[in-house]
């Protein structure tokens, strides 16, 4: 459990962060989000104090981070950035042999940790071992970075922008795959963007920062639907907040007795893919695979706030 | 395309060289003598039509480039063994006063074809490995030619073979001063560089100081040290057991060394600096403490920018050190300034040529090393 408690940080008398205070528990996603200069960035370097805290505490399950040596407390937490920052005169298998090589581990484990590393992010380690960064392509080398700040096991992940450098294609799945590997380990994470999109796609709370402050600290559903000030519902946007509403929860969720005709949806599906299958294909209910039926009208009343 | 442009100006610069005197041939050192062309020698003739043949074959565009190294290499022999051949020949029989020295056609030719060699080297596109053995293979070449004796009546060689130990000596002395000074450079520099990378407010101060030193002329600033140290010497206790003086080795090392410093501590910034700052940040983030982030990541980052600086400093000394001679520092500017001193050109010689390729071949093996840094990084 990552407990921050009155952080502040100044630059010149300026606060760059203003008084925060959030929790994150133990294998939560929380998403820091906010325009540029919110101080979201800054927030989140405070946890592996790149930033020095002015005031206020981290405490990681209890312990005040303050009372740990900056470059020890760093080597238990993992960190990913934008545009990745490996090293470019290591080969993959070095790069993320980084903290293990800090931590002393002996060499055959930390050569077993880095195939395991690799082939969980779908990187054949035979050919991936011994490439250098410039020989990856931008998806591959923001993998390996994330591989590498996981690669000592980490109960804490922070990620500055993580994907901020990929093209659309690329970025979503990178996403899934994140989400798939924090929850498979059970990794806290805390993640740093500026698209609103991104936190609620990713997201198990989000925080809004703007001009230093902690705005609001929710689930993502609760962001939507009660934003605690203009400048929540302005970031989050009016146009198409039903539907991303929608995109929050499951079809499984919903799924009523009954008999529907047509093909059947997924259970894992999401709610907004339910109803552009039934507006493409003008039905009103669905059968969802499994057994089941989703009717326009539980999509309706699942698309407002309550 | 028919003609070869290079290969065109090649073949001017070595046709007049041709036409040229290729020996002056002088009754003793002093005197200015007589010009003669490779053609008035025996075996002349041939010598010169086969020269003249290769230099106007390669103007053709359509050579290989390594049937045209072979030509450059042949080429460049045959310059070098015709003026052993000119100073065997026109050399009385034991006479040792008589003079037959390099004239301005031996030293076109050698330009054509050394410029032919390195034009071949640069459309060849060896790789790195082949490179060191074309340096070696070069350098063989030279020592075996200079061993045979067959340029042993060539006035440069006489005067090596009169001067021996002392030759052994100054080539001793000039690559300490080089070496020496690089050394004591690169021990300072480097910490002063890493130093004023960290405290930003140092670099305008400290880069300007060193510029202003950069900018004193290398005779001023010697007539500056020899009242100074002498000074230092005479009034300090202890200072002149160490090696203070205002002449001789000491001074000359200290002024090679303030000249290096520039080079090496604006390079090692430049290569600090470069750095990308997600790389930086990442390798803190992830808990290497500050040196571990300066010995891992930053300075073998920095490494080629570094080596670059070497290549300046170690080039510029191996020339700047001739001026050592001036005031008895010791090095191959023994024998320039002996000869200029004596209007013996030969002798000027002794100490010009050795400079020029010590300081070739210090220029090309920090190439190759700067590449071999630059493999793996993009």
């Amino acid at each position: 459990m990552i407990e921050i408690r009155n952080l502040s940080r100044l630059y010149d008398g300026l606060a760059v962060v203003d008084d925060v205070s959030l929790t994150v528990e133990t294998g939560q996603l929380a998403v820091l989000v906010g325009t540029s200069g919110s101080g979201k960035t800054t927030l989140l370097r405070m946890i592996n104090r790149l930033v020095q805290p002015s005031s206020g505490q981290v405490l990681i399950d209890g312990v005040d981070t303050a009372t740990l040596p900056a470059h020890l407390l760093r080597r238990r937490i993992g960190y990913a950035i934008q545009g990745h920052g490996l090293f470019p005169h290591r080969s993959v298998a070095q790069n993320i042999a980084t903290v293990p090589r800090l931590l002393g581990w002996p060499r055959r484990q930390i050569d077993a940790r880095v195939d395991e590393l690799l082939a969980l992010f779908q990187l054949d380690p035979a050919a991936f071992r011994g490439r250098m960064p410039h020989q990856l392509s931008g998806g591959q080398a923001q993998r390996v970075g994330v591989a590498r700040a996981l690669a000592a096991k980490p109960d804490l992940l922070l990620m500055d922008e993580p994907f901020g450098a990929l093209d659309p294609l690329i970025r979503a799945k990178a996403q899934d795959d994140l989400r798939q590997i924090q929850r498979q380990l059970g990794t806290t994470l805390i993640l740093v963007t500026h698209d609103m999109t991104e936190a609620v796609d990713l997201g198990d709370r989000i925080a809004v920062m703007d001009g230093g402050k902690l705005l609001q600290y929710d689930a993502p559903a609760r962001i939507l639907t009660d934003p605690a000030t203009p400048f929540v519902r302005d970031l989050i946007g009016t146009a198409d907040r039903a539907l991303r509403l929608l995109s929050l929860a499951r079809v499984g969720d919903i799924a009523a007795p009954g008999q529907a005709e047509g093909p059947a949806i997924a259970p894992g599906a999401s709610l907004r893919d339910a109803l552009a299958e039934c507006l493409w294909s003008g039905r009103d209910a669905l059968p969802v695979e499994g057994g089941g039926i989703v009717t326009l009208n539980a999509l309706r009343a699942k698309a407002r706030p309550r | 395309m028919l003609l070869s442009p290079p290969g065109v100006l090649f073949a001017l610069i070595g046709t007049a060289g041709l036409a040229l005197p290729l020996v002056q041939f002088k009754p003793n050192r002093i005197v200015t003598g007589e010009g003669i062309g490779l053609h008035a020698l025996p075996l002349g003739l041939p010598l010169a039509a086969a020269l003249c043949g290769l230099l106007l074959a390669t103007c053709l565009g359509r050579w290989p480039a390594a049937l045209r190294l072979a030509a450059a290499v042949s080429g460049f022999v045959t310059v070098i063994l015709s003026l052993g051949l000119a100073a065997s020949h026109l050399t009385p029989e034991g006479n040792t006063i008589a003079r037959v020295s390099p004239a301005s056609g031996f030293w076109l030719l050698l330009l054509a074809f050394g410029l032919m060699l390195a034009d071949a080297v640069g459309r060849l596109r060896p790789s790195l490995a082949m490179r060191w053995l074309m340096l070696a293979a070069a350098l063989g070449l030279v020592a075996a030619i200079l061993a045979s004796g067959l340029l042993d009546g060539v006035s440069v060689m006489r005067e090596y073979a009169s001067r021996r130990d002392l030759f052994g000596r100054e080539a001793q002395a000039h690559l300490m001063l080089a070496f020496g000074s690089l050394g004591a450079a690169l021990l300072v520099g480097i910490p002063a560089g890493i130093a004023i990378f960290q405290a930003p407010r140092w670099r305008g101060p400290v880069l300007g100081v060193l510029n202003i030193l950069q900018t004193i002329p290398s005779l001023a600033l010697f007539g500056i040290m020899i009242p100074v140290f002498g000074w230092v010497a005479a009034s300090l206790p202890g200072a002149a057991r160490l090696g203070v003086a205002g002449i001789g080795v000491f001074p000359a090392l200290v002024a090679l060394f303030l000249y290096s410093l520039l080079p090496v501590v604006s390079n090692t910034l430049a290569g600090l600096s470069g750095v990308p700052a997600a790389t930086r940040d990442a390798a803190l983030g992830l808990g290497m403490t500050r040196p571990q982030v300066l010995a891992q990541v930053l300075v073998p980052l920095a490494l080629p920018v570094l080596l670059a600086a070497v290549r300046i400093v170690l080039v510029q000394n191996i020339g700047l050190a001739v001026i050592a001679g001036l005031i008895g520092g010791g090095g191959f500017g023994t024998f320039v300034f002996q000869g200029l001193n004596q209007t013996a050109m030969d002798l000027v010689l002794l100490g010009a040529l050795p400079t020029i390729a010590l300081a070739l071949v210090a220029g090309i093996a920090l190439d190759l090393l700067i590449q071999a840094a630059h493999r793996g990084t993009p």
